[in-house]
């Protein structure tokens, strides 16, 4: 049933990463209760447009929940109220007439505001560069059959594989930790036996980096597993300590 | 022009080994002399840069979002192919070449196919050295499923997240090699131009999305690795950033396009809602195994599902296909669907829907066995409508997803400019009219793994390279060119938003330019894209600066190209006279209103070259020979 909502919007405005931000108000009128909210900020920046005015950045690409460059803090949470859903699969019905929404970007420390809700999240590319890999080069692999794998590991892998690398769970943890992602990652690889061979100096060397660069540690708040559009288990935050002890204590690698 | 595709001689099994073993080799010290530049960052761009640096090149990778695991490639659903033969259902190299080449309706290189099916062998191997999770049996070895338009099941999937996990292990191989310090990575740029210079790509031009600034860069050889064009409809399932930009400026460099008027359309997308509607979001066509569909038999019934009695209901595929009934191909489930719409019989507030019922599924098999099979598709369809497809029958609508035409390429991916080189989607190379499900991942990773690796080595020790650095005149005129269009689309000050434009552009090509064409209706296209285009110099408006952040001028930069690369999809259209794959004139169907090739006078490919401005682009044909595989009409009877 389409239906017709009226919203009054408190965007975070700033204008580059040195610039001071403020957040300015837009009003949303007509608003259909069928389209996502990336689609309701498209209109508010059409009308800017026609006004002649700057519009209100925001990353975004895919549009269907996959590619991880939407997200913003709605109302304080990152990517909104629904569970388990990215910013731009979130849809305006989830939202009532008059009411007050404030968007605000990510944030935490190794984010910075690039323009209004558009931030840096090149950490994380610095987090995989950072061992996030399996160390092979192109040709010579092994058939895909040779190693079997259990088939309930394989699909642990891949639950922690499915992180799209949106960066939210920092942004939701008052500590600004990369642990779930972190964790993910090293889950992901660590799972499976092609990754097992590096998975001790994986474990340390990414840990350091996550530190270096300057991401809180884990305090067990939750709130990134809460926030997590794709629903990781802070289960692999278990298995990244598990990992990294071991590497501390079971293995030569530094 | 003659266009010598380079395919070797010889037997088809053997031509890819042989045309190896004749290409000249760059000896490994020789290797970190030479500058490669990938743009893209998608399966093609990512496994290209990795496999380069690997050997010892120095690549410099560039990519529009701010992450390189962000392209597009990520959002590819259902799986990829390859004739592992693991299921052991009479799968071979030979079975893959031969489906891939009818699939695309006889409109491919037989030679680039062969090739492709060869490799997949390869490409599962490589991903699952990478840390892949293909979904596993429970004996722990890898699984299969079927898919469309084959009879074997050889598609390897990681759950309905294939594209997503293909992708990162490209990207983490790509990170590995920026952390090695053979790649240097350039997010958040975009191509504009592409230097040419003693008929050699030596370089390109980019605009740093951060701060505006018009960048050079030199290399010895550029590879274009920046996917299709499905955004000229303006709506597609295609990302929001996605566009032509690299490929088209690429052909007003001198680089022929071929076939930009084969675009595939998607039966089973979720359907549009209303003006504002962004993307369009694809549904797995695995739904059609069992979702039967249908729109009320009388126009103007509005009335809801429920309240339509079997007697009311119009179940058009199954009483037209009776024997393949809802299962009938993409092309032809799309086009029924689209004049059921066009006979005002369209359900949903727009008219622009027909139902997917599930009703009788759930009735036979119980709710527990479709939710098994379709669960999540079914809370993703929730999540976007609203709607329960449990209660109502899902609402469903075609949607332009990829593109088979592209950059033309020689056997060695090498486009008609020495030394740039195009890859993935963004060549035309392997899916000829059509494009078969799960050969999209396939013929990415081909071509950045293990085609280029070869071709582009090749291409390094078989020609001299002139000293050039950024500061050459060439990159000095280009970066101008570019900066003077930047001014003067930000000069305009008119009163229409890009948006706007594109949408109408859109709303031209998929009435007459979509799923079904007639000369009459593309005509009429022509013009009205060619008065559009005025308009756009004309009338649009743009805020923001230049020098800044400024996603409005990025999407009219983007949009100024598709209304050119419009028209030629139109020119190219009206070029061929027959319906082959994807392409459908309508003058040109059996009696089944079945798409009929005229395989006498247009077994080609038809490659454009760029003229001048508001000049009609010259036609070039490659003749397609086929030696191997007899041309046979599709029938769903």
């Amino acid at each position: 049933m389409i239906k017709n909502i009226n919203l009054t919007l408190k965007i975070w405005r700033q204008d580059a990463p040195d610039k001071e931000g403020r957040f300015e108000t837009y009003e949303a009128n007509e608003i259909s209760t069928d389209i996502s909210f990336l689609e309701m900020l498209d209109i508010v920046n059409e009308k800017l447009i026609i006004e002649g005015k700057d519009i209100i950045a925001f990353d975004n690409d895919c549009r269907e929940g996959i590619c991880g460059m939407c997200g913003a803090v709605i109302n304080g949470r990152p990517h909104g109220p629904q569970r388990g859903t990215t910013l731009c699969q979130l849809h305006m019905r989830h939202f009532s007439d008059n009411e007050v929404i404030i968007i605000e970007p990510f944030r935490a420390a190794p984010f910075k505001v690039i323009k209004d809700l558009v931030v840096d999240r090149g950490s994380l590319d610095e987090l995989i560069k950072t061992y996030g890999y399996i160390s092979v080069n192109t040709g010579g692999a092994p058939d895909g059959n040779a190693i079997p794998i259990p088939e309930e590991i394989a699909e642990k892998a891949m639950d922690a594989a499915s992180c799209i690398g949106c960066g939210a769970c920092v942004a939701s943890c008052p500590n600004a930790s990369a642990m779930l992602f972190v964790g993910a990652k090293v889950s992901h690889l660590s799972l499976l036996p092609q990754g097992k061979i590096e998975a001790a100096r994986r474990v340390l060397a990414m840990v350091k980096k996550a530190d270096n660069i300057g991401f809180g540690n884990c305090t067990n708040e939750k709130e990134c597993e809460v926030t997590c559009p794709k629903q990781v288990s802070i289960e692999n935050i278990a298995r990244l300590n598990r990992e990294f002890i071991k590497a501390c204590f079971c293995s030569t690698a530094k | 022009m003659l266009l010598d595709s380079k395919v070797p001689s010889g037997p088809l099994e053997e031509k890819w080994d042989r045309h190896r073993f004749e290409q000249k080799l760059v000896n490994p010290a020789n290797k970190r002399k030479f500058n490669i530049i990938v743009v893209g960052t998608g399966l093609a761009g990512a496994s290209a840069s990795a496999s380069l640096a690997e050997l010892g090149y120095n690549v410099k990778t560039f990519c529009i979002q701010d992450s390189p695991r962000r392209a597009h490639s990520i959002a590819a659903q259902g799986g990829i192919n390859a004739a592992k033969n693991y299921s052991n259902d009479g799968d071979s190299v030979w079975r893959l070449f031969y489906d891939t080449i009818k699939g695309g309706d006889f409109r491919a290189r037989e030679a680039n196919v062969y090739r492709l099916a060869q490799l997949s062998l390869n490409i599962i191997d490589q991903c699952v050295a990478q840390g892949v999770p293909f979904a596993r049996d429970y004996g722990g070895l890898l699984a299969n499923r079927s898919f469309g338009g084959a009879q074997v099941s050889r598609t390897f999937y990681a759950r309905g997240q294939t594209g997503q996990q293909l992708l990162l292990g490209a990207y983490s191989a790509l990170m590995r090699q920026v952390a090695s310090g053979k790649v240097t990575l350039f997010p958040r740029r975009e191509l504009l131009d592409i230097i040419v210079i003693n008929e050699q790509a030596r370089g390109i031009v980019v605009r740093n999305l951060i701060n505006g600034e018009l960048e050079s860069y030199e290399a010895h050889a550029v590879l274009i690795c920046t996917g299709g064009y499905s955004n000229v409809f303006f709506l597609s399932t295609n990302a929001m950033g996605a566009n032509v930009s690299a490929c088209f400026r690429a052909y007003k460099k001198g680089a022929l396009f071929a076939n930009p008027c084969f675009t595939q359309i998607h039966p089973t997308c979720i359907p549009v809602h209303g003006v504002y509607q962004s993307k369009l979001t694809l549904m797995s066509e695995s739904l059609r195994n069992d979702g039967r569909v249908w729109v009320p038999k009388n126009i103007g019934d509005k009335r809801n599902p429920k309240q339509i009695s079997e007697s009311d209901r119009d179940y058009y595929l199954e009483n037209k296909y009776p024997s393949f009934g809802n299962l009938v191909p993409r092309d032809v489930a799309s086009r029924n669907a689209k004049e059921q719409c066009d006979m005002g019989k369209g359900v949903s507030d727009t008219g622009l829907a027909v139902y997917l019922d599930f009703a009788d599924a759930i009735k036979r098999d119980g709710k527990d066995t479709i939710s098994k099979k379709y669960g999540n598709l079914f809370e993703m369809y929730e999540k976007i409508t609203g709607d329960n497809p449990y209660e109502t029958p899902m609402m469903i609508y075609p949607a332009t997803h990829y593109t088979m035409g592209g950059l033309w390429v020689d056997y060695n991916l090498m486009t008609t400019i020495p030394g740039l080189f195009a890859l993935g989607e963004a060549n035309f190379s392997d899916h000829g009219a059509n494009r078969l499900g799960a050969s999209a991942l396939m013929q990415g990773l081909a071509d950045g793994y293990f085609i280029i690796p070869y071709t582009l080595s090749a291409y390094l020790a078989g020609n001299s390279f002139p000293e050039v650095s950024t500061s050459n005149a060439d990159f000095k005129e280009s970066v101008n060119n570019c900066s003077v269009q930047i001014q003067k689309l930000l000069s305009i000050k008119g009163k229409r938003t890009v948006n706007d434009i594109h949408r109408q552009l859109g709303h031209i090509m998929w009435d007459y330019c979509g799923m079904s064409r007639k000369d009459s209706g593309l005509t009429k296209a022509r013009i009205a894209v060619n008065d559009l285009k005025l308009e756009f110099w004309e009338n649009i408006t743009i805020t923001g600066k230049e020098n800044n952040f400024n996603q409005a001028l990025e999407n009219a930069i983007r949009v100024s190209d598709y209304l050119e690369f419009a028209e030629l999809m139109i020119i190219d259209a009206i070029e061929r006279q027959e319906s082959c794959g994807c392409h459908f004139n309508e003058a040109y169907q059996t009696e089944d209103g079945e798409a009929r090739r005229n395989d006498e006078t247009f077994c080609h490919v038809g490659a454009w070259e760029y003229s001048e401005e508001n000049e009609n682009p010259i036609f070039h044909k490659e003749p397609l020979l086929f030696e191997n595989v007899k041309l046979t009409q599709r029938s769903y009877k």
